[in-house]
């Protein structure tokens, strides 16, 4: 019982969240609303005993990717951005296909629906602890994924410094200030 | 009283999922502001990754968080790039509305 109030608390808060984050006109307020729907997502990872993710998740998305975004938004000074029109004029259309699609992909995995609850973790599995088991996984069977994600978060960040870095003086050309 | 919203099974994760991928669609289709465009692919990538780690606990495998984490990584470095992008962007047009980005139309 406490597990299904705790889904509902956590559901509740990442589909609001995720609604607000789409529809507040000032960008600040989305961003807010994004921390609150991936908390409620991490909640979710928690509640379905994925401690390491859950951990990640918070740290990761709500300390770090929040953070760059809200960073983001007050270099780029969104104040008169928020007065301009927010929605482009083809609303309704997305809607439809985005709703259309959600009773579709719902008909579609019916046979999903029926799926059961999770079952409980071994407890000689759940003694050895999620976080050990990841790492088991992870550094055997996924090393070469692994080291090629570390390469691949290297070139993002090489190649975020180098997109957002000012060029100097003799080779600017399309730059406005 | 058992029922549709009682007890949480699988396919709850699932609809969760689902609805949380949809409205992040619908976020990068209907917004203009580019920063908040890229704040609905985290919101699908996060749909997404709630479906992996309910069936990563419906089969008891951890194979399904394993991917989490990989999409976790991915979802940073292309927010990263994203906003990197994004930056170099407001210098150039002084906007970051999407249709505003018209360059490459004739």
């Amino acid at each position: 019982m406490t597990d299904a109030l705790l889904f509902y608390l956590f559901a509740v808060m990442a589909l609001a969240g995720a609604i607000l984050t789409i529809t507040r006109s000032n960008a600040v307020h989305s961003a807010l609303s994004l921390i609150a729907s991936l908390i409620g997502v991490a909640g979710l990872f928690l509640l379905q005993r994925a401690e390491f993710l859950f951990a990640v998740q918070i740290l990761l998305y709500v300390g770090g990717v929040t953070v760059l975004f809200l960073f983001v938004i007050m270099l780029v000074n969104l104040d008169e951005e928020a007065k301009m029109r927010q929605f482009n004029g083809q609303w309704w259309l997305s809607l439809l296909a985005v709703v259309s699609t959600g009773v579709l992909s719902l008909w579609a995995f019916r046979g999903a629906l029926a799926l059961p609850a999770g079952t409980a973790i071994p407890a000689a599995v759940a003694a050895e602890g999620n976080t050990q088991r990841i790492a088991d996984v992870l550094f055997s069977e996924y090393l070469v994924p692994f080291e090629l994600a570390s390469l691949l978060l290297i070139v993002a960040v090489v190649g975020a410094v180098l997109m957002a870095r000012k060029r100097e003086a003799p080779q600017a050309e399309g730059e406005v200030d | 009283m058992e029922g549709i919203l009682y007890p949480i099974t699988t396919a709850h994760y699932l609809v969760l999922g689902a609805a949380l991928f949809l409205i992040g669609t619908l976020g990068v289709l209907v917004r203009r502001n580019l920063v908040v465009l890229l704040m609905s692919i985290e919101l699908m990538m996060n749909g997404v990754n709630v479906n992996l780690i309910a069936f990563s606990h419906l089969w008891g495998d951890v194979q399904g968080q394993i991917f989490g984490i990989f999409i976790i990584a991915i979802a940073v470095a292309e927010a990263a790039i994203g906003l990197g992008i994004l930056i170099a962007l407001f210098r150039n047009k002084m906007s970051v509305q999407a249709d505003e980005m018209e360059i490459l139309k004739w």
